[in-house]
């Protein structure tokens, strides 16, 4: 199959999912500066950034790719804080 | 970590196990350096996507005669395609060379798969004595009186001392930011790349792209195919599969409100892509940021004990007809090893010590290339050379071919109409002109 949804995407995509998160997204600083902008919903290649109707964002860093693009689009100091994942665990690509 | 390596000190500590940081390590070691190579993913290149075309065979070849006999390789490239986009309409460059170098030793490029290359190279590093040690976080540096002595990595008694620190951790080196050489990066610098690779049987592959044996062919595209986000679009031969891929410049993704992986799924769908694809069955998906802007966004390469090397330094050279990253970080590796080499040989390893890594940059034609193509970049991801020339090309091919038993227009009147619809500056024209000049010509 050449089309995919992004689910089927994600789903031929190698996690090793650590035991704590590497990033961490402060919902109250998306809330309190009243980021419209909310460019980490659009530009996660990996989809993770859910948009809460109270303003703030829900992160899963689950199935993160670690690219870093997130962490370089949000607009909001300090919104976003990341490092990568212990050593061996996130992703794991086989192919790419 | 086992005790060994905890209270061993070594000469040469190289952070990332990718092309820069294996090529370095390997030659270090190779020099009868004690050498540690930290690598954070479970194997090299676990962390590692690029196209990948890799265009540094010649300099591998170098280090590990007949290199490709051995490597795990997809396919070498004789022929280049680069087509603008639109809409409905595709105007390519078809470029196919069986001359010497090109379908013949050293090859002018191949088609790898990272992480089966990237582990490979490693491997060579490893044989030739250095040490790697995977799934291991770098978090810091060890600092003396202001000077790098080692790392601390994530783990139990995890400071590891250093004489020379190798930084070859990627795009977002953290290494380079921690030690002040590096700043924080703009969204209009970094490109976000999105992948798939895509099972394709090796015969349809053949047969589909008129391909013979070991040869493979790159696609690049530029113009609609990003609709209007800043960036391009490539597609690469496998072996027994096709990796394809949109790029898009990080401030235009935001911009545009434009997801990427939807930017793929319409690639794919293009008139002009879709038969190309055909058939093919999705293998993995993935993503990585890429440090586009070239000599604008290089760092301080060198400190007190520490070097900077590969995509840490911006050592990615995205100017349009170039697409080259891995062969620039090698050789950046190279010339950061001869760098630490050097060092140890007379035990100095003092900012000064290491000011030499400049000269091997130039040696090696890192630097003089990106000093050559420093204007490019920006050319590249200008609003007119991205959404506007690449439709009007396309729209004016559609036009001059076009029979429809009206007169036939010459180009000059045409090019004048091209230019109404499209509301095309003479200035802007003559200004995008001279950019060109200045940043390919001379």
């Amino acid at each position: 199959m050449v089309m995919t949804t992004h689910e089927e995407k994600m789903r031929t995509v190698r996690f090793r999912v650590a035991a704590t998160p590497h990033i961490v997204v402060d919902s109250e600083v998306c809330r309190d500066s009243g980021c419209s902008l909310r460019a980490c919903v659009y530009v996660c290649p990996a989809n993770l950034f859910v948009p809460l109707d109270d303003g703030g964002i829900l992160f899963n860093y689950e199935q993160c790719f670690e690219c870093g693009t997130c962490y370089i689009a949000c607009n909001q100091e300090g919104a976003i804080r990341w490092s990568y994942p212990d050593g061996g665990y996130g992703v794991t690509f086989r192919e790419s | 970590m086992s005790a060994a390596t905890a209270s061993e000190s070594f000469d040469v500590i190289v952070v990332g196990a990718g092309p820069a940081g294996s090529t370095a390590a390997l030659l270090c070691a190779r020099a009868g350096l004690q050498v540690l190579l930290l690598e954070r993913g479970e194997y090299p290149g676990a962390k590692n996507v690029s196209g990948a075309a890799f265009y540094g065979s010649a300099i591998l070849n170098e280090l590990i005669p007949n290199w490709w006999e051995q490597a795990p390789v997809e396919r070498y490239i004789c022929r280049r395609d680069i087509a603008f986009m639109s809409p409905t309409t595709s105007v390519a460059l078809d470029f196919h060379c069986a001359g010497e170098g090109y379908t013949t030793p050293p090859y002018n490029g191949f088609i790898v798969l990272r992480p089966r290359f990237d582990r490979w190279l490693a491997a060579q590093a490893e044989a030739a004595g250095a040490f790697l040690l995977t799934s291991t976080v770098v978090d810091d540096v060890l600092r003396e009186n202001g000077r790098v002595v080692g790392v601390r990595v994530r783990r139990e008694q995890g400071d590891i001392r250093g004489k020379v620190v190798i930084a070859c951790d990627g795009v977002n080196s953290f290494l380079a930011k921690k030690v002040g050489l590096q700043r924080e990066f703009h969204a209009h610098e970094l490109s976000l790349g999105v992948k798939e690779v895509l099972g394709l049987d090796p015969t349809i592959i053949e047969d589909r792209f008129r391909l013979s044996g070991d040869e493979g062919i790159a696609y690049e595209y530029l113009g609609a195919i990003t609709e209007d986000v800043h960036g391009g679009a490539f597609l690469y031969t496998n072996r027994d599969s096709l990796s394809l891929g949109v790029i898009g410049q990080v401030s235009s993704l935001v911009e545009r409100r434009k997801r990427p992986y939807e930017l793929l799924e319409r690639f794919k769908a293009h008139p002009a892509v879709a038969p190309l694809v055909r058939g093919a069955k999705l293998r993995e998906y993935s993503a990585h940021l890429i440090p586009e802007s070239g000599w604008s966004m290089k760092p301080t390469l060198y400190t007190d004990g520490m070097l900077v090397a590969g995509d840490a330094a911006g050592f990615c050279l995205a100017a349009g007809l170039y697409l080259e990253g891995m062969n620039y970080a090698m050789q950046s590796g190279l010339a950061a090893a001869e760098t630490a080499i050097e060092a140890c040989r007379r035990d100095r390893f003092s900012a000064r010590a290491l000011s030499g890594y400049r000269k091997h940059l130039k040696r090696r034609n890192v630097s003089t290339d990106f000093r050559a193509y420093r204007h490019a970049p920006a050319f590249v991801n200008s609003a007119r050379l991205q959404n506007l020339y690449p439709e009007v090309v396309a729209s004016g091919m559609e036009q001059l071919f076009r029979v429809d038993g009206k007169a036939k227009r010459k180009i000059l009147p045409l090019a004048r109409q091209m230019m109404r619809q499209y509301q095309l500056k003479p200035g802007d024209m003559l200004r995008d002109g001279y950019q060109v000049v200045r940043a390919y010509l001379w």
